[in-house]
């Protein structure tokens, strides 16, 4: 505690998770810094829902240990740890108001009721739900809802805020505009959060860093941009977004080096005229193979040296009459060759 | 649904069915007021409510209605602790055998009371266990917890798991989880579940007449009445006070189970 800006909020060190023969979590090792506005970012059964949860303390680690704040919680029970939680599907006290719903936390710590109501309030206020104290959470909307949980969560003043798909359950619109809100209010209480999601882009939107999980293991963890632009492995350049992967062969023939490189769609240009290249540029040869007109931009599948490539251009200039004569043609593909990211292993 | 009548065979098939099933309880409601003490004849021939004051003068009457009324009680207590404790197990953790256990506790309301009976007064006999009110109470706790347990269990399934787990996350223990959370969540299935359970018991005939010893419950003493014609107005006073005592923990557990799966459906 002493040396608050250096201790990372949350540091796994070599952490299992079994459940009998499967290994949800593997040796995962990790560190939040203190806040951060953290994702864990996977598939369903990657391990990341686990992980929140023994940060939790709703499970413990088979091996390994956690700490928070320098302190070893790897075997405290829930109510031991400054964390807390917004559930996916809120988890709210249906016999109880939203008042008291908000104020369970201060409840059982036995906080004097004045102080309570006070506390209260400045919640409801941060959640924008003044004057619901007294619904129950059956009148509430799923939107409404979910403000409350977290108006519960934050009123013990955790040292970190755990988000389980927090924004799963609501339709598109209220999704975006709680993802502004949520990071905003991660701003004003300056709380570490640490959010768990399948959705790439509600990560990218939200989050300090990222950590992509599979299969229990971390693939990578960067800045989104990072994550985004640099995809250290296969599996993280197809789950967050799409990627072109290109090996063997070609990769030699193009980069040098037979490794395997991605190169995101968009930041491969369609010429069918231009014949001008620089030192810097990667050029090939292809032809379209498909066009999906989407409006806003085009998807073009290229077809180069028998491997399928997915480029995706914006209209522009283009008109959909323009894009879809192009099927069939035959075209030059170029990109610069700091977009490619290697890809180890 | 309802804008449409039911056709008038089903109407009359439902009337004579609810009247064959009730209209023998009018008529021992009726012959509460006979003044002939030995036979049913009809028109009454004078109207009396003197039973009800012989009824009141009998010990032995009051012997038996204490009996089972603590009977009753401790059997649902019991079935109460037992049943959501057999049923929090159930729907918390997954053990081996775990559906047979579930199984076996449903088992004893399915199984016919002669067969329970038999069966509990020769394990009794086997381990010289002496009748008494205890083993009444024992005999009476087989049932009881099953549809504490089935109540229990019921509202357990519809309760999400995340907000125990929520509870816990908050700051409380488990006694405070269990006592601000879980109790008030279950608080209506155990009240219906240990309402129907009381009204269970407490005519309860043939599970009682294998397990006890001397002592006689009020549903005994009735039975044993039978064979005295001459207070037979006294035994219809009996089984009325039983009806009305029956009648109004089924009332309240039927309006109680119905109006909380109301409100539950909101929530999800």
């Amino acid at each position: 505690m002493t040396n608050h800006l250096s201790t990372p909020a949350v540091q796994f060190n070599k952490v299992n998770r079994y459940f009998g023969e499967v290994k949800a979590v593997d040796e995962v090792d990790l560190e939040i810094r203190d806040g951060e506005f953290f994702a864990m970012l996977g598939p369903s059964g990657s391990g990341k829902t686990t992980c929140l949860r023994m940060i939790a303390g709703f499970d413990r680690p088979t091996g390994g240990s956690i700490y928070l704040y320098g302190q070893d919680v790897s075997n405290l029970p829930p109510y031991e740890r400054s964390v807390n939680t917004v559930f996916q599907d809120y988890a709210l006290f249906p016999h109880m108001t939203v008042g008291d719903n908000i104020a369970y936390g201060l409840m059982v710590k036995k906080v004097p009721k004045e102080e309570r109501v006070r506390r209260v309030d400045e919640m409801l206020d941060l959640v924008q739900l003044k004057g619901f104290a007294s619904r129950k959470p059956s009148q509430l909307s799923g939107g409404q809802r979910q403000r409350v949980a977290l108006a519960r969560a934050l009123i013990n003043h955790p040292k970190v805020l755990l988000l389980d798909e927090p924004l799963g359950a609501l339709d598109l619109k209220l999704r975006q505009q709680m993802q502004v809100e949520l990071k905003a209010i991660q701003q004003r209480v300056g709380i570490t959060f640490i959010f768990v999601t399948h959705d790439q882009e509600e990560a990218i939107t939200m989050s300090d860093r990222i950590a992509v999980f599979n299969h229990g293991k971390i693939e990578q963890i960067g800045s989104p941009s990072e994550i985004y632009e640099k995809p250290a492995t296969t599996f993280v350049a197809g789950f967050v977004g799409t990627s072109n992967l290109i090996g063997g062969e070609l990769a030699k023939r193009l980069t040098g080096s037979d490794q395997t490189f991605s190169i995101r769609p968009e930041k491969i240009h369609v010429n069918t005229t231009e014949k001008t290249t620089t030192m810097d540029t990667i050029t090939l040869d292809g032809v379209v193979r498909d066009v999906v007109y989407l409006g806003l931009y085009t998807r073009y599948l290229i077809e180069a040296d028998g491997v399928d490539i997915v480029v995706v251009e914006q209209n522009l200039k283009t008109t959909s009459m323009d894009v879809v004569s192009a099927k069939g043609q035959k075209v030059r593909l170029s990109w610069h060759k700091d977009h490619i990211s290697r890809i180890g292993a | 649904m309802h804008s449409k009548k039911a056709p008038l065979p089903l109407t009359i098939a439902a009337f004579g069915t609810l009247l064959f099933l009730h209209v023998p309880m009018l008529i021992i409601f009726l012959y509460t007021f006979t003044p002939d003490e030995t036979t049913y004849t009809f028109p009454l021939p004078g109207f009396t409510t003197k039973w009800f004051a012989v009824a009141w003068g009998r010990a032995d009457l009051w012997r038996s209605l204490t009996l089972s009324l603590q009977v009753a009680t401790i059997a649902t207590i019991s079935a109460l602790i037992l049943g959501t404790l057999a049923a929090a197990a159930v729907y918390r953790s997954n053990f081996f055998g775990r559906e047979s256990i579930s199984f076996l506790l449903v088992l004893p309301i399915a199984l016919p009371g002669i067969v329970s009976g038999i069966a509990l007064r020769t394990a009794m006999g086997g381990f010289d266990i002496p009748f008494s009110f205890w083993t009444i109470v024992i005999g009476h706790a087989t049932f009881c917890v099953v549809v504490v347990y089935n109540n229990v269990l019921a509202r357990f399934r519809r309760t999400s798991t995340s907000m125990i787990e929520a509870s816990m996350d908050l700051g409380a223990n488990s006694f405070q989880t269990f006592r601000y959370v879980v109790l008030p969540n279950i608080a209506t299935a155990l009240l219906a579940g240990g309402m129907l359970a009381f009204a269970l018991s407490f005519d309860e005939v043939i599970v009682t007449t294998f397990t006890a010893g001397q002592q006689t419950t009020l549903p005994i003493w009735i039975f044993s009445q039978l064979t005295r014609p001459r207070d037979r107005p006294v035994t219809n006073v009996v089984a009325t006070f039983v009806i009305i005592i029956t009648f109004i923990p089924i009332f309240l557990a039927q309006r109680l189970s119905a109006s909380s799966s109301d409100t539950e459906g909101e929530n999800k």
